[in-house]
């Protein structure tokens, strides 16, 4: 039976990682040729382990529901990636990164793991240099670093507003050089079904191949998976239409605790909701806020004249205008940790000072920095009293060469340019801190079974930094997993090939079909995406922003009687031996509505405010304070690892309990 | 606004394919095209027909899943945008669309409007990639300082989303454009001469086998590119190539 041992190795903080990686078992080159790995997903997190993995030898299969790795879904990250390089000599270290991650993470991650992080991410620049990443740079021909919400010091390295995608075609190529020596199969257009178990450990999955729906059995020693988050539970989310759950719900199902699921990240700079069609939400970089001002009107007169089209928001003076993160939290100002400033701009639109038709919605003005920028220009160029368009001409070219593509997006969504009038914004779910729980390997709840990346839980405590989640993505699977993996494969050398043709995979293939059967036969009242869209709204409303008891017990409810009548009802056109998008989603949602629920679940057990949770219970009563989250040490520093037992609600609760011994815990502040 | 959709339907890669009509209503300019699909496929899936099939996954712009010839233009009408990114706005009431997919003897179709693009997977394959280990025993990211304009070079080639919109404008189908790209990303920064001439070499002989067409600088690519890319990355390859090809 599983148990909740985290192994963090014994020894100081700083040493652990060297210390462990010293005294882990390694595998030699000429059995590594005998050893078979399956990755799900291909991500930062999956390509980077692909192809290190079969860098070192191991025979790597890859999967993924795209038609190309390349097409994973971290590679719409937009604003960059941390590395505690230090290159701006102001101060950084790796021990700085540490404090400012597990600060961030409201003091709900684990110290050793978030430590080794932070000591890797200065190879992770290494790499990516040397592979060929072309980073944004300076003149001098060194690179360029920005600033980032929640942090003092400017460690983000970017290429443009399209570090992801750079980062991935990265990890895309490693995987392709493998994938030319023989030693990565890729299979694309493959969808994970289900872990299968042999003696306990895990041998291979059960895939399903999208084109033919023929259904297949894979074998290897061990399975990582590397599948992303869970935003989409919200239906609207930043996240990509096809990213889901299923892998790591199948996992968990099997065995794997489920760690956090109520940690969701909830990012503040979004494009607004247009109407009932939308799909999907487009996320605006956090490193806007870099040179972006996040206002209201002053007066609610305003927003409402706003809202009808009868002013403009040019048109309100300095006095008129509110600029509540500059206010509220004067140290860090419009780089407030993502959490903060959407509880801010929710706050103010609550209130009634939104400025879009739905009155969810708030300002993000460029024209201080175009004019500061137009102005330094000016100088430089030796321009003496230089008109106020040339200034605006200046400032807004340098706006452009640091964030064109995604003005131009904006642009292209909303058919306003923000260059002349500020962008409106709302948060949207774009991230979730919690997954599946692993040990200081990377090691699920079942042996054999590992999960990296955002699929994990284990590096961003209750919220994450801005440019954090290429950090880890990258860190595990380049640097981390490499190493922790072999320490488990040492003892398989001898095992041999795992046959496919055992009663444990005739089993799992014919639960996954009855499945399939089962989804293919609803009585057909309704499409899937009439389920996902109410899904989302029972989550957005009761488990989204702001949380508190009685909503999360009717979510609860009300998510098992939608899963009820989706099981019933649902209407899934086609058939199942062919190409059938609608049964894929079938599948997906079939999974949300499990997730939802234990989701609620944690999210009712944890009363207490922390990061992205916000509970309405527990918010600071008076002092400076006042009004913000307050997170309660005394009763939930621990993780919360959920073991299922059958309806999501009746899971049962393991807890780990987080240990400080290198920080002090102290009420966050952003002030 | 009401419109009227003209979309070719088929149902595998050996079937026969059609243009069917379907009529539409209440569609908004706020919508995006896929999005407008939307609405079709949940009217033909309470009917009880079969959805369209396309490929679409981030619906920002950036991940090259969506592809779709829209009146006869890759990606639709807009310029510098992909197809999710392309909004009914640009579309007045009473409009008739004709949507088929990118069409390319390298790009079978898979089912309706999906297309396979897994030729492009092996051209980078063939030699898209530089040789180093990932192992992070690498010098330091700053040991080799690069001219910011070679970078800022690299990085415009390197924005490439390989979404096939080059090929299916191309009267030749051609992957110059695509293959260029990643040719040049490499041959402006300096990790990347090492296996320059291999590279090269490579590459263009994997673009041959798929049988994509020839280039012959009609310019239709970099026009209908959603990112922009520009037609320079197609004529540093051909001297790339002309200069491997002599000292090979």
């Amino acid at each position: 039976m599983s148990t909740l041992d985290s192994k963090i190795p014994s020894g100081p903080l700083a040493d652990k990682w060297t210390k462990h990686k010293n005294e882990i078992d390694l595998v030699n080159p000429a059995n590594k040729r005998n050893i078979d790995v399956i990755i799900v997903g291909t991500g930062l997190a999956g390509g980077s382990a692909a192809a290190t993995l079969a860098e070192l030898g191991y025979n790597v299969k890859t999967f993924c529901y795209q038609d190309s790795p390349r097409r994973a879904h971290s590679i719409a990250a937009q604003g960059g990636i941390n590395a505690a390089k230090n290159y701006q000599g102001d101060g950084d270290s790796a021990y700085r990164l540490f404090y400012d991650t597990v600060k961030g993470g409201d003091y709900r991650s684990r110290e050793a793991n978030v430590h080794r992080l932070a000591e890797v991410s200065t190879n992770i620049i290494d790499q990516c240099v040397a592979q060929g990443v072309p980073f944004a740079r300076e003149y001098g021909g060194l690179l360029d670093n920005r600033s980032f919400g929640g942090v003092l010091v400017s460690r983000t390295f970017y290429a443009k507003g399209q570090t992801g995608q750079q980062l991935l075609l990265g990890a895309y190529s490693a995987m392709n050089r493998q994938i030319n020596r023989g030693k990565i199969q890729s299979f694309n257009r493959h969808e994970m079904l289900d872990v299968v178990k042999v003696d306990g450990k895990a041998r291979g999955i059960i895939a399903r191949n999208l084109i033919t729906g023929e259904i297949e059995r894979h074998s290897a020693h061990a399975v990582v998976l590397a599948s992303g988050g869970y935003g989409n539970v919200f239906f609207l989310s930043t996240n990509a239409m096809g990213s889901n759950v299923t892998a790591s719900w199948r996992a968990h199902r099997r065995g794997a605790y489920f760690a956090n699921p109520c940690y969701t990240q909830i990012h503040p700079t979004c494009i607004p909701v247009s109407g009932d069609h939308q799909s999907k939400l487009t996320l605006m970089s956090e490193s806007l806020r870099n040179d972006g001002r996040i206002w209201v009107p002053r007066k609610k007169e305003d927003a409402l004249a706003i809202r009808d089209g009868k002013l403009k928001p040019t048109q309100l003076s300095e006095e008129d205008r509110d600029y509540y993160l500059e206010r509220r939290y004067p140290a860090f100002g419009n780089l407030v940790p993502r959490d903060v400033a959407s509880r801010a701009a929710k706050e103010c639109c609550d209130a009634g000072f939104g400025v879009n038709k739905t009155g969810e919605a708030v300002y993000l003005d460029f024209a201080t920095a175009i004019e500061r920028y137009g102005k330094e220009k000016a100088l430089i160029e030796k321009i003496s009293n230089p008109s106020e368009a040339e200034i605006y001409k200046m400032g807004a070219a340098v706006i452009e060469n640091k964030y064109g593509n995604l003005f131009q997006m904006y642009e292209k969504i909303v058919d306003e340019n923000p260059y002349k009038t500020p962008m409106m914004i709302y948060p949207a779910v774009h991230y979730t801190m919690g997954g599946l729980w692993v040990d200081y390997n990377l090691q699920t709840t079942v042996e054999g079974l590992y999960a990296t990346g955002e699929a994990n839980f284990s590096d961003h405590g209750a919220n994450r930094l801005g440019a954090s989640a290429l950090m880890q993505g990258l860190a595990d699977g380049y640097f981390v997993l490499p190493y922790t993996i072999g320490d488990y494969l040492s003892k398989d050398i001898r095992t041999g090939e795992i046959p496919t043709d055992t009663k444990e995979f005739d089993q799992a293939e014919n639960e996954v079909k009855d499945r399939i059967n089962k989804l293919m036969g609803g009585s057909g009242a309704r499409s899937v995406d009439y389920y996902h869209k109410k899904l989302g709204k029972i989550m957005w409303n009761k488990c989204g922003m702001s949380r508190n008891e009685k909503d999360l017990k009717d979510a609860i409810e009300e998510i098992a009687a939608l899963r009820e009548d989706f099981w019933n009802s649902v209407k899934v056109p086609g058939t199942k031996d062919t190409l059938n998008q609608e049964l894929e989603k079938a599948g997906r949602v079939a999974d949300f509505l499990e997730l939802g629920e234990l989701f609620a679940k944690d999210a009712l057990d944890r009363n207490e405010s922390c990061g992205g949770h916000f509970r309405e219970e527990s918010v600071e009563i008076d002092g400076p304070q006042k009004g913000e989250a307050l997170r309660d040490d005394k009763n939930f520093k621990y993780v919360s690892a959920w073991e299922y037992k059958g309806a999501p609600k009746e899971a049962l609760l393991h807890k780990e309990e987080l240990n400080f011994e290198n920080i002090e815990l102290k009420t966050r502040s952003y002030k | 606004m009401k419109l009227t959709l003209k979309i070719w339907r088929q149902e595998n890669n050996k079937a026969k394919g059609e243009i069917k009509t379907y009529p539409i209503d209440g569609i908004e300019g706020d919508m995006s095209f896929l999005e407008m699909l939307d609405v079709l496929n949940e009217q033909l899936i309470n009917q009880g027909d079969n959805p369209v099939v396309f490929d679409h996954d981030c619906r920002e712009g950036i991940c090259g899943s969506c592809s779709l010839q829209i009146n006869g233009e890759p990606h639709g009408p807009d310029r510098l945008v992909t197809t999710c990114q392309l909004h009914m706005r640009k579309f007045s009431d009473g409009d008739t669309i004709v949507i088929e997919p990118f069409r390319a003897k390298a790009f079978p179709v898979v089912k309706d409007l999906m297309i396979d693009r897994s030729a492009f997977d092996r051209i980078q394959h063939a030699g898209g990639y530089i040789s180093v280990n990932t192992s992070g025993n690498t010098i330091d990211a700053n040991a080799i300082p690069v001219n910011k304009e070679d970078a800022d070079n690299s990085f415009a080639a390197a924005t490439c989303i390989g979404c096939g919109a080059c090929v299916a404008a191309c009267k030749n189908a051609s992957a110059m454009l695509f293959t260029s790209a990643k040719v040049s990303q490499y041959a402006l920064l300096p990790q990347g001469q090492v296996e320059a001439t291999q590279r090269v070499l490579s590459m263009v002989e994997q673009m041959d086998k798929e049988g994509f067409g020839n280039c012959t600088n009609t310019g239709a690519c970099e026009v209908e590119c959603p990112k922009g890319i520009s037609l320079e990355n197609i004529a540093r390859m051909n001297r790339e190539y002309l200069s491997a090809s002599l000292k090979g």
